[in-house]
């Protein structure tokens, strides 16, 4: 993809604004250096996070290129059903990792997600996950990265070595520098950079197509000319009730169980990149309220992220020749909408603004991967079987080096990262494999003191491999068996959409992983003893006493207060 | 953690409102034609100016009242 779009020329306000914004993340990395004087202040920032700020960071640290980016190209390609990611996904998840699950990742004491696994079944268990993470970090890292820097080729001009480069340089120099503390600081910065970089650009591209009325009533023809019902762009619940109705391909169950439930929980409830921001609040209640306040902004991201998606297809449509490059394929180029849209509306200054937070998005995504890529790297991999019993000094050298090491590999993945049209699908395909299964383990070691880490462990190898059976067995429309599906040779069954396809996938590895845990534990005899489960099961757990708290702190208050408000704009919406 | 993040964010946003505003008073008027006639550059900066001052008051405020305890 290349050379339709002309290069911006950047003025000096725009380089001026990106100098100071570069100067305060690295000043940020210095000056908290000095705090960082073992591995848990390097890893866990030691513990010692506001819920405020832990909560932004929650937030930023998911902010990548996958959101950026792939929501704008989702809110292109799919219109406001984009907004389930959101309102269906991401927030029930994020309540119930709040206040259900946080009492056992806080009150376990332990320091990653895979650690817990080991607490709480054995050994293999928390190798299997914590592989399979380290992987996964890395690679959306390298996403990251790729995207970033081949935006800049194409917008700017930049060379796209260089990006690369330059961006992993920053991100490295603040980690290394200052670990988590840095991290999490420099993603509430980012979080407010994100924020009002991007709301100019919404504000005037809303105004521009006379508002939301105007937005609604030049998504119709985006419908119908594409043999959907008139409102299939711009509503989210109406069209769900057959899988041709709607730009997704995906009927509402489909869509509740696949993306709302096993996904979004899989991801928001078992994923370390982003507990980890939880796990660093300076108390149980902060680490409880973590995710609840990261909620409250989480719910209107949709305005920021999907909405320039949704202006630029309109845009698209009425504008002679089109407003978006088409991509290799024809159809036009969905994850340039928002570079697009930039270029469209911003005057040099805001420009510079706009280019710098969608930097900040990169970095903080980026920089949430590496975080947690290298406290998983030294806590569960090295000290757990390669060097056991050293010194905390020896590990913190360790996590420097881990760090230094994670961020060649991010650079490697991102010149591996070059197939997908839309880079939401990628990952969506990854944590079908990895994640949706997880989350029935999690869910059972949380709630059924009688799994065992047998159950556990093949419960997950079987999960692991439906998801990828079923994968092979099946396509979506239009696509060629190998990477995208089928490639086991027959083709059982064809989706209208690779969303639908990917929902599907992750439905069956949920399901399997969930069954075959309880049967294996139900044969199999646990090696662990209530004592030992104190504190990592529900009921084995003391209660948590918030009664002391004012009504606005409690956290499970804050929790419906939260859903309550997200069912709002889902009837908003509907 | 004795860093009051506050002052951070505060200071840079009010640096990028402070650009902004000028560069929106010094430019050229013809810029804005993209951005529907409106002079962005110089109302934005005006907020991200507000925003940055707010922000640097309650840091000032925290230090203010830190300094008072001790």
């Amino acid at each position: 993809m290349c050379c339709t779009v002309p290069h911006i020329n950047l003025g000096s306000i725009d380089y001026a604004i990106l100098g100071v914004y570069f100067a305060f993340v690295l000043g940020i990395g210095w000056v908290v250096r000095r705090y960082v004087k073992g591995s848990e202040d390097f890893f866990l920032a030691g513990r010692s996070m506001p819920a405020w700020i832990a909560g932004l960071a929650f937030l930023s640290a998911n902010l990548g290129a996958q959101e950026v980016i792939g929501m704008a190209a989702s809110g292109a390609k799919y219109g406001m059903m984009t907004s389930h990611f959101y309102w269906l996904g991401a927030i029930p998840a994020m309540v119930f990792v709040g206040i259900f699950m946080m009492p056992f990742y806080y009150g376990s004491r332990a320091r990653s997600v895979p650690e817990y696994l080991k607490l709480r079944f054995d050994e293999k268990t928390r190798g299997f996950n914590a592989i399979t993470f380290a992987g996964m970090t890395v690679l959306s890292s390298g996403i990251s990265m790729y995207a970033l820097a081949k935006l800049l080729e194409l917008v700017l001009g930049w060379n796209f070595h260089m990006s690369v480069v330059l961006s992993a340089l920053i991100v490295l120099a603040y980690i290394f520098l200052g670990g988590l503390t840095s991290a999490i600081y420099n993603e509430v910065l980012q979080f407010f950079l994100i924020v009002l970089g991007f709301l100019p650009l919404v504000l005037l591209g809303l105004k521009d197509v006379g508002g939301w009325n105007g937005l609604v009533a030049k998504l119709g023809p985006v419908a119908t000319s594409a043999g959907y019902p008139e409102g299939a762009w711009s509503s989210s619940w109406r069209h769900l009730d057959s899988a041709a109705a709607n730009p997704m391909g995906v009927e509402w169950f489909g869509l509740a169980m696949g993306l709302g439930f096993v996904l979004s929980f899989g991801y928001w409830c078992t994923d370390f990149l982003v507990v980890q921001r939880a796990m660093a609040a300076e108390s149980m209640t902060a680490a409880r309220r973590t995710p609840l306040l990261a909620a409250i902004p989480k719910m209107l991201f949709p305005a920021l992220v999907i909405l320039p998606g949704m202006i630029a297809i309109a845009l698209h449509s009425t504008t002679a020749g089109g407003f978006l490059p088409a991509g290799p394929d024809g159809t036009p180029n969905y994850n340039l909408a928002v570079p697009v849209m930039l270029a469209h509306y911003l005057p040099s200054g805001l420009l510079g603004l706009g280019l710098t937070a969608l930097m900040a998005s990169f970095m903080s995504g980026m920089a949430g991967n590496v975080t947690a890529f290298n406290t998983v790297w030294t806590y569960d991999i090295y000290q757990s079987y390669i060097r056991p019993g050293q010194t905390d000094r020896h590990y913190l050298k360790m996590g420097h080096a881990a760090t230094v090491f994670g961020i060649l590999a991010s650079v490697a993945a991102a010149y591996a990262a070059t197939r997908f049209n839309n880079i939401m699908d990628m990952l969506q395909l990854i944590f079908a494999f990895v994640n949706a299964p997880l989350f029935a383990t999690f869910l059972l070691g949380m709630f059924w003191r009688r799994t065992t880490g047998h159950g556990a462990f093949f419960g997950l190898l079987t999960g692991t491999a439906a998801a990828a059976v079923h994968h092979g067995l099946v396509l979506s429309q239009g696509a060629v068996p190998g990477l995208k599906g089928g490639f086991l040779g027959t083709v059982l069954h064809t989706y209208p959409s690779e969303m639908a396809q990917n929902f599907w996938t992750a439905i069956v590895a949920w399901s399997t992983c969930f069954g075959a845990t309880i049967v294996i534990s139900l044969l199999t005899a646990g090696k662990k003893s209530d004592e030992d489960l104190k504190g990592l099961v529900y009921s084995l757990t003391p209660r948590q006493q918030d009664g002391g708290m004012p009504w606005y702190k409690r956290p499970a208050t804050l929790g419906v207060v939260v859903l309550g408000l997200t069912a709002v704009l889902n009837i908003i919406f509907w | 953690m004795n860093l009051d993040l506050r002052l951070p964010i505060g200071l840079m946003f009010s640096i990028f409102g402070v650009l902004l505003t000028v560069f929106g008073l010094l430019s050229n008027p013809a810029i804005y034609q993209r951005s529907l006639g409106i002079n962005v550059n110089l109302w934005w900066g005006l907020a991200l100016i507000v925003f940055g001052v707010i922000m640097l008051l309650f840091a000032m405020r925290a230090r203010g009242a830190e300094r008072a305890d001790s």
